[in-house]
């Protein structure tokens, strides 16, 4: 007998489980470990070994901190919002500590294969890349927790808004650290998801309900297309790990599968940045809360396509394809995003066509395929993320202070809301372009880059768009300014404006005091980042030459942006006849479109499914049928079959009668199936040969177990037919008949034969039963095999056995509460019996001899268990048997007799059947082994002889229990139905000495 | 032997399938038993026939033992298909006894006063 080590249990358990602290040891490639500082770590697997797991925490934690608003929003906002943001902060440092590896250029991985066999493991890595986007994603998310705990109203569930939060920054960080494509791609799908909640927060608005289905439409459908491009992009390679994707340039442009992969994968950015034309969903997502806006719509999520692209860039950019595909899609929606933008009166729809716009500019920046332009693209990244963050959050400010973000219905708040005038003016100039902020210097470097672009051998045509985007990016970044703040002052907004409390303004603050200080000192401040990152992009190779900083000198970029900004300003004087002519050009409305496609959609899976599944349950089946028979028929045609090696057993004459009995039987039981009763019978006598069948067969468990199942099966038919019709009508035509029968004729051959060729040869290989022979006794303890094999070698199909079994009696249960809730119940009381009642309701003889056979029939049921693991037997046959022993009762006697003298619910049965088989299987874990592994030994207690006694045999009981609880739940339901009152009176033989006894005192009482 | 137990497998099927292609949910009922009963021998015999070879160890004398794991299998199984014979004779019971009809084809009518549809 093994000891119970209690103690090593919990002390695995602990370092399995273990809140700590330990000193970090990161890995990375260069092979060098490095001590960091302490932190709070968990240790989520001892198998490993090696406790290189911060990154698994930094991609962890915002789920594992997802679940503290949603509980903590009943300590009030405060606390909500403060578990958001320490988590948020923790994952913050835990990226920050890395700054010293990223910054040298280490690539810092965490692995953990999963299933590798099929390629699937959990791996992380941090990069330059990596580390800019979970910055960035960390960084602005903690500002964006900060702001929605003051924008926020008091009747909006905060705790839900952290949660969603949490779980989309949560997938965010798992996007861009993911090093497994497969990865990657589950967390690509979770931002889908969790942005569908974040953009449908407000559920009471029909625009945020239909918002958030656009754009899970569009970007969950991207994302299918893109699984798709990237298992293709892993074949190509032979690895689903970017790492070894990112060294395998040459092959993956070499193979014929090159261009597929690229669109598919392009779908899925494309449709996440929104371009065009998958750009509709982003201003429709705009009924989002403004954090989300400002979060998810300019920040971080519809950067993940970016991201995406910028990630893949060392292997897929380079070739033509990519050049048009990318760089076209960019330069159309850069000009698109921002002429729409410029005729929007909606302040955040202004700003999300914008968006589009700067994704599109980032978009071609990457497509063009050249160094330089990916470092300028990495550096727009930055800035865009800092001004468009302050911006949406001024938007939101503006919202939240004046009522309405109708650009017609505001002007002149400049001495209203001083601050916020600051900060959004900074970080619109910013986004237009202007000297001496960030947002210059980056356009600086994309309108240097297209006049080195050649498309379709013309050298002006990207330079000359790219110069009108520009100029509309302006215009509508002045009007940003001019027509909110700017103007005379008016009298007729919804509320009186005037500026936040600090707690709202304080995020766009911080940005924009970013936004300055990287215009000025870009080279200091960012300049070592966008090294790092770009250094990532382009795959490692060696960085092109290029400077951060504010004068160039007299390039044709400066021209281009003196222009861009002069023409902003004349655009803006003349907004007014723009906007005459725009309103007057027909433009198609993508909204319209989309649900025109959907609406097409949805008519064509509801005729599918209504032709398909059309509710005709014979159909389903015949289909069903015929289907399998064609399998059958196209694998014997095909196939080949091996030469008969075994000799057939003689028939003897007494099976040879059985047979014929079960002949006869089934063939009377198709000829006389409309006669219920008969068929009942005749369907009783199949299972009395199949039973004997078992035995003769040398298979005594099966026989045992089919003969008491036969009984409690009859029982169960005999009740629910005394509800049904006795006679089954004809109702089919004739030809219906003929087609069944021949379906039919044809799949018992193919069965039959199937059965009696497999029956003739041996084994093609070698078989495991000869293992469970050799070990049932060694290591099962048992001479029983097929027992020691269901509670010992297959123990756990046996658990989930019992389990099933549990559910179908409580399934049972349940639909007779549902059933007889109904008027159901009025109908059984008052409806008359099919056949004549028998005068004697309860037989004097049969309840005698049941009440004898009781104890008998409940000795037999514990000889069978006892003897269960040796000889034939166990908790399944024994359950049975005392099952039908209850039934007798109950059929002796009467339900109501029978439920007057039941101490304990059937539910319980189950339940405890199955908590004490789970109970034997955790007791091996205390032995350090796995879950149910049996154990045996040898009991000497005299005078009784040396006895073996198993575990097993607990687990055993367990599975008794269970099945004695669901064969009398489902039996006792089905009697409910026949219950009535007054049947209580009936009391056959009723000697409940309790009530005599009573009844004598009242008696003796009344004499007195 | 084998021919026995391959043709009643074959007419076990045969009837059973014939039976769950009827329109009433009684004769579906026996037919699903049917073809239990089918299933369960089919799945036995994988394991081969033998006389007199239960797999019960002999600690005295080496004899030969038949195939255990199909019958273990075997021996859930029809355990499992008495409790989805239960779940199925409740579920035609209550169809039957709440709109007095046993049949187990929803007729037209029925899918046009399917709940989803009348709004």
């Amino acid at each position: 007998m093994h000891r119970i080590k209690i103690a090593s249990f919990f002390h695995r358990a602990t370092v399995q489980l273990n809140v700590s602290l330990v000193i970090s040891e990161e890995v990375t490639k260069s092979g060098q470990p490095r001590k960091y500082l302490y932190k709070i770590g968990f240790i989520l697997t001892a198998q490993t070994g090696v406790s290189h797991l911060s990154l698994f925490l930094i991609a962890a934690l915002p789920f594992l901190g997802a679940v503290f608003p949603a509980l903590l929003i009943r300590a009030g906002r405060n606390a909500a919002a403060s578990a958001a943001a320490l988590t948020t902060f923790l994952a913050l440092m835990g990226l920050l500590i890395h700054i010293p590896s990223v910054m040298r250029g280490d690539v810092v991985t965490a692995r953990f294969d999963w299933i590798p066999g099929l390629g699937l493991n959990a791996n992380f890595m941090l990069d330059g890349l990596g580390f800019l986007f979970a910055l960035l994603i960390l960084g602005i998310g903690l500002l964006i927790i900060l702001y929605a705990r003051f924008y926020l109203s008091r009747e909006d569930p905060m705790g839900q808004f952290y949660t969603y939060l949490l779980l989309f920054q949560g997938a965010m960080v798992g996007i861009v650290l993911s090093d497994n494509i497969l990865l990657l791609l589950i967390f690509w799908e979770l931002t889908s998801l969790s942005s569908f909640l974040l953009i449908g927060y407000w559920k009471h608005l029909p625009e945020g309900r239909q918002g958030a289905r656009m754009a899970l439409a569009v970007t969950g459908g991207g994302g299918l297309a893109m699984i798709a491009g990237m298992l293709i992009l892993g074949n190509i390679v032979g690895s689903y790990d970017l790492s070894v994707i990112l060294q395998n340039k040459e092959l993956i442009q070499a193979s014929p599968y090159y261009l597929p992969a690229l669109i598919l994968i392009l779908l899925g950015a494309f449709t996440k940045s929104a371009q065009f034309p998958f750009h509709f969903w982003l201003p429709h997502a705009m009924a989002a809360p403004t954090p989300v806006s400002a979060y998810l719509h300019s920040a971080t999520m519809v950067k993940a396509g970016l991201f995406l692209m910028a990630r893949m860039w060392p292997v897929l950019a380079g070739t033509d394809a990519w050049f048009y595909i990318v760089a076209t899609t960019g330069l159309v929606t850069m000009l698109l995003g921002a002429v729409i933008a410029l005729f929007k009166d909606d302040l955040k729809a202004l700003l999300a066509f914008s968006t589009v716009s700067h994704l599109g500019l980032i978009t071609m920046l990457l497509g063009f395929g050249t160094k330089f332009a990916a470092v300028a693209a990495v550096f727009h990244i930055i800035n865009h993320a800092t001004f468009k963050a302050a911006l949406f959050m001024t938007a939101g400010i503006v919202d939240h202070e004046t009522g309405t973000r109708d650009v017609k219905r505001l002007g002149g708040l400049r001495h209203l809301m001083p601050i916020t005038f600051t900060i959004g003016t900074i970080a619109a100039l910013s986004m237009a372009g202007l000297p001496p902020l960030n947002g210059f210097l980056s356009k600086e470097m994309m309108l240097e880059e297209t006049v080195h672009t050649t498309w379709l051998n013309s050298a002006y045509l990207v330079p000359g768009l790219a110069l009108l985007a520009s100029l509309f990016s302006a215009a509508y970044s002045f009007r940003f300014v001019s027509h909110v703040f700017l103007g005379p002052q008016r009298d007729d907004y919804p509320a009186h404006p005037h500026d936040p409390p600090v707690g709202l303004w304080i995020a766009p603050a911080f940005l924009v005091v970013l936004v300055v200080l990287i215009g000025l000192y870009s080279a200091a401040i960012v300049g070592p980042l966008v090294a790092v990152v770009s250094s990532a992009v382009i795959g490692g190779e060696k960085l092109p030459y290029y400077s951060l900083k504010l004068w160039h000198g007299f390039v044709p970029a400066l021209y281009m942006s003196i222009v861009a900004t002069l023409g902003g300003l004349f655009l803006l004087s003349m907004h007014k006849r723009g906007e005459q002519l725009w309103n007057a050009l027909p433009r198609p409305e993508a909204k319209v479109i989309f649900e025109t496609i959907i609406h097409a959609f949805t008519r064509l899976s509801q005729w599918v499914t209504d032709e398909l599944h059309n509710g005709v349950l014979s159909r389903y089946a015949i289909i069903f049928i015929a289907f399998t028979v064609g399998l059958g028929y196209y694998a014997y045609s095909t196939g080949t079959i091996g030469v008969e090696t075994r000799v057939p057993l003689p028939a003897q004459i007494i099976p040879i009668v059985g047979w014929l009995c079960l002949v006869g039987a089934t063939l009377g039981i198709m000829w006389f199936h409309r006669n219920r009763l008969l068929s009942l019978v005749l369907i009783g006598v199949v299972g009395l040969i199949v039973s004997v069948a078992f035995n003769y067969l040398s298979a005594p468990d099966l026989a045992l177990t089919q003969i008491s199942v036969e009984v409690v099966t009859m029982i169960l038919l005999l009740l629910s037919l005394n509800f049904l019709p006795t006679e089954t009508p004809w109702d089919s035509s004739a030809a219906r008949r003929w087609r069944d029968a021949a379906i039919s004729v044809v799949a018992g051959i193919g069965t039959g034969a199937l059965i009696y060729a497999i029956m003739l040869r041996d084994f093609a290989f070698p078989t495991i039963s000869d293992f469970h022979l050799a070990n049932s006794y060694k290591g099962g303890g048992g001479t029983n095999v097929v027992n020691v094999i269901l509670v010992d070698f297959r123990g756990f199909d046996t658990f989930g056995e019992i389990i099933v079994l549990g559910i179908a009696a409580l399934i049972i249960f349940a639909l007779t509460e549902a059933v007889l809730g109904t008027n159901v119940r009025g109908y059984l009381l008052n409806r008359k019996p099919h056949w004549p009642q028998s005068g004697d309701s309860h037989p004097l003889m049969m309840v005698v001899v049941t009440r004898v056979m009781m104890p008998i029939a409940l000795m037999v049921g514990a000889y069978i268990f006892f003897r269960g693991h040796n000889q034939p037997g166990g908790g399944f046959i024994a359950g049975l048997i005392v099952a039908i022993a209850f039934l007798m009762q109950y059929m002796a006697s009467g339900y109501t007799w029978a439920i007057e003298r039941q101490r304990f619910y059937y539910h319980g049965t189950i339940g405890w059947g199955v908590l004490i088989a789970a109970a034997t299987g955790l007791g091996a874990w205390f032995n350090e082994r796995p879950f149910l592994t049996s154990d045996f030994g040898y009991i000497n207690w005299p005078p009784l002889e040396e006895f073996e006694w198993a575990t097993a045999m607990l687990f055993d009981v367990g599975v008794f229990l269970a099945v004695l609880g669901a064969v009398m739940l489902a039996l006792d339901s089905l009697s409910r139905f026949a219950w009535r009152p007054g049947m209580a009176q009936e009391f056959p033989m009723d000697i409940n000495p309790l009530r005599d006894s009573s009844e004598d005192e009242d008696k003796e009482k009344e004499q007195a | 032997m084998e021919a026995l137990v391959a043709s009643a497998v074959g007419i076990m099927t045969a009837a059973g399938i014939f039976l769950i292609l009827r329109r009433r949910t009684f004769p579906v009922i026996l037919g699903l038993s049917l073809i239990t009963y089918a299933v369960n021998v089919f799945l036995f015999a994988t394991g081969r026939l033998a006389l007199n070879a239960p797999a019960v160890l002999n600690k005295y004398e080496d004899v030969p033992y038949t195939d255990p794991l199909p019958q273990a299998l075997v021996l859930t199984a029809i355990v499992i298909s008495f409790g989805m014979t239960a779940v199925i004779v409740m579920i035609a019971l209550s169809a039957y006894l709440s709109s007095k009809d046993d049949h187990i084809d929803m007729s037209p009518q029925d899918s046009v006063d399917a709940p989803g549809e009348d709004a």
